[in-house]
């Protein structure tokens, strides 16, 4: 009797103890998820904030003569040039002039190139057009260049600043819309640097790799989860595919490389090759998703298939494709958007080159998305740092949209049996 | 006997040869491309064992895996002094490991706790919200880490680096590892939470009986009874973490310095292959084959930790069903 109390006592007295164990034990949990979460919003918060100015660009207004002797010339820069000299009338030095020549973009020309293309009877007349600013006068627009820092250890030096304090005053410098981020190629001047090119490069490398490893990887699964007999053989296949999955990326850029650049002598930097690589690489996952969806469809489909007189063939073809298609598309669209996320691979292949153009097919050089954002975050301009955060946002927008819409999909044809 | 049943037959016959050897057709098909799969790997078997016994040839394999200076750079000319290539191997794989080893600590507590909070405590809402928000961290591409990595997080470590006074190199495995560490997490997580809600109802019920509470329950019955489970997916996070290559090309440096200082600046495996392969070269100078000889040490030791993890997940799973 006295020996049971003093038990009793004794777990009354480490209740606290452990009941206090106990909330501990959950704070650990919810700090564990507070730091994931905390970390994914900073690091959007991050790329958002210095992204989101890449979208606008520093624009002024200048008076310009598409005077003939420059356009039969084709120096639209030289346009360009004079409309500065004639709106600082003031600045005679050659170094001055030269400073000044750089408050401008020097792809500003090209704006009106086009737009004399696009009405031609604009040769002779004097206008105004708003045409870009350099990346470093952008830069001091949205405040990225700070005015009280010494002069020394800024880009941007006095005298341009008090050049656009005139335009400010004048109200012919502002933030236009930055079309060109999206229409354009890449460029050694941030300014005039935009993601078609990449955009374009990732979209035929997602063609190829989509082409390839869609029919190959439902082919194999349902070849697999249906025909295959269940032995040794079938056993290696079944891990290896497990085991390809988990290869790290790279490794499958080094199988591109040797392979299909140096063995098949297909041309290097291609969206082919990259597609190619991406379509090996996401087979696994597909062939994985495939087999799942089928799984997911009901003996007794088969049964009743076979029961009526369907061949094997009939009954997977017929009846249980059909039912298994969603599934495989939703396992699909993620595979897919793995690969567009991509990267190391692709710079085994050579998708890694400066390239201007924006690619028209599946041999042009190209590079893609995520390669774009690996040699941006290289180059060491503010501008540069700005648009690198830009396209990790438009990433991001076309991951967040094949993710949704696998998951819409999933939801729209979600079956319980 | 109706004249048109005999008639309907012989019509029938010819029709159904025909789809008979459709059918095969299609079978061989199906079976050609369930073959891509095992020649992918047949491919990168064959071409990095290829590949790297050209390299073999000219660097002992010994000099390559017990080397303790590297330096791919080749000598120009003949007489050239001090660039004559070194292919120890030695400080990469340190490299590596330390960057994994740095993710590991992030990952493995901040996964397994977030796992285990999920399975036994939240509520069903709360589990809805959260996965998915997890499920976002192990969609973003590797870029994006890395570029976090290299561009916010390591001037930040640096900054703190020195208000702390000590020397925080602007390529700290660090940065890289800790970033490596939050991408991942969600694997880790996922694959506890599966074999945390794979362990049997009754299991708890029996320690809630004998009056443990929910906290001694989980760490005295649940955990040990997932160890399995939660250890493969702990091993295909170190396998992921050791071939893992944007965030450490961007974040970590190119110097091979044989350090276990996490301040310092450390190379790996997947960013000399990566700087050793870009940009043009001849294809058979000993420089680029080393690339090769890398893939294949980093093939292999993903392949054994892949292998171990899901046999260790397989055999598992089969224990409770």
């Amino acid at each position: 009797m006295n020996n049971q109390s003093t038990n009793s006592e004794r777990i009354q007295a480490g209740l606290k103890k452990r009941y206090r164990a106990e909330k501990r034990f959950q704070y650990y949990g919810i700090t564990a998820i507070a730091i994931a979460i905390a970390f994914l919003l900073v690091m959007f918060a991050a790329i958002g904030i210095r992204g989101v100015g890449a979208f606008q660009q520093t624009h002024i207004a200048l008076t310009v003569t598409l005077d003939e002797a420059h356009v039969q010339d084709n120096d639209w820069q030289g346009i360009v040039k004079d409309g500065m000299r004639n709106a600082f009338p003031e600045v005679t030095s050659r170094r001055d002039k030269k400073l000044l020549y750089m408050v401008m973009s020097s792809g500003a020309g090209f704006d009106l190139q086009t737009l004399v293309k696009e009405t031609p009877s604009l040769v002779g007349q004097t206008k105004t057009v708003w045409l870009p600013s350099s990346d470093d006068i952008d830069m001091l627009m949205k405040g990225s260049i700070d005015r009280t820092v010494a002069a020394d250890d800024r880009r941007v030096s006095d005298k341009e600043i008090a050049w656009v304090d005139q335009f400010i005053a004048k109200d012919a410098i502002e933030l236009h819309f930055n079309k060109r981020f999206f229409t354009g190629g890449d460029s050694r001047e941030p300014e005039l640097a935009g993601i078609l090119g990449a955009i374009m490069g990732s979209f035929y490398s997602l063609m190829v790799c989509f082409i390839l490893s869609f029919p190959l990887g439902i082919m194999s699964a349902m070849y697999l989860e249906e025909f295959a007999a269940k032995n040794k053989w079938t056993d290696l296949v079944e891990v290896n595919i497990n085991n390809l999955a988990a290869v790290p990326s790279i490794v499958y850029g080094l199988l591109g490389m040797a392979l299909f650049l140096n063995m098949f002598i297909l041309p290097r930097s291609a969206p082919l090759v990259g597609g190619m690589v991406l379509a090996l690489m996401t087979l696994p996952t597909i062939i994985i998703a495939a087999r799942a969806a089928l799984r997911a469809v009901p003996p007794s489909i088969r049964e009743a298939a076979l029961g009526i007189g369907a061949s094997p063939v009939q009954t997977v073809l017929h009846h249980v494709m059909p039912l298994a298609l969603p599934g495989m598309l939703t396992g699909t669209i993620l595979g897919m958007a793995r690969a567009l996320g991509e990267t190391a691979p692709l710079l085994m292949i050579g998708m890694v080159a400066f390239i201007v153009d924006v690619p028209t097919g599946i041999m042009d050089p190209a590079t893609a998305l995520p390669v774009q954002i690996f040699l941006w975050a290289d180059s060491p301009e503010r501008a540069f740092s700005e648009r690198t955060s830009a396209a990790i946002i438009v990433l991001l927008v076309f991951l967040i949209t094949m993710n949704i819409s696998a998951t819409l999909l999933r939801k729209m044809f979600e079956r319980r049996w | 006997m109706t004249p048109s049943g005999p008639k309907s037959l012989s019509v029938g016959q010819p029709s159904r040869t025909l789809q008979k050897s459709g059918e095969k057709v299609i079978k061989w098909l199906l079976i050609a491309s369930s073959l891509v799969a095992v020649l992918t790997t047949v491919g990168i078997v064959g071409s990095l064992l290829f590949e790297s016994i050209h390299f073999f040839k000219e660097v002992p394999l010994t000099d390559f895996l017990f080397g303790l200076k590297w330096s791919p750079q080749t000598a120009m000319r003949v007489d050239q002094v001090g660039s004559s290539g070194a292919f120890g191997a030695v400080p990469l794989f340190t490299g590596t490991l330390l960057i994994s080893a740095i993710a590991m600590v992030v990952a493995v507590p901040i996964g397994l706790f977030a796992a285990i909070y999920l399975a036994e405590y939240a509520h069903g809402s709360v589990r809805n919200w959260i996965k998915p928000l997890l499920e976002i961290l192990a969609g973003i591409p590797t870029v994006v880490y890395g570029f976090f990595a290299a561009l916010v997080l390591a001037p930040w470590l640096r900054g703190a680096g020195d208000a702390a006074g000590f020397e925080v190199s602007s390529e700290s495995a660090l940065a890289a590892g800790l970033v490596m560490g939050i991408m991942i997490t969600p694997l880790i997580s996922s694959l506890s939470d599966d074999a945390i809600n794979a362990v049997p109802q009754a299991m708890r019920d029996g320690s809630f009986g004998v009056g443990a509470t929910k906290s001694e329950t989980i760490r005295n019955v649940v955990l040990p009874a997932a160890l399995p489970g939660i250890m493969g997916g702990i091993l295909l996070a170190a396998s992921r973490a050791i071939g893992e290559t944007m965030i450490v090309v961007m974040a970590a440096g190119l110097a091979a310095n044989l350090t276990a200082n996490p301040f310092e600046a450390v190379t790996t495996v997947t960013v000399q292959i990566v700087t050793l392969l870009t940009g043009d070269q001849e294809f058979d100078s000993a420089k680029t084959l080393s690339a090769f000889a890398l893939g294949l040490v980093l093939f292999l030791i993903t392949l054994v930790l892949n292998v171990l993890a899901l046999n260790i997940v397989k055999k598992y799973r089969e224990q409770y069903e």
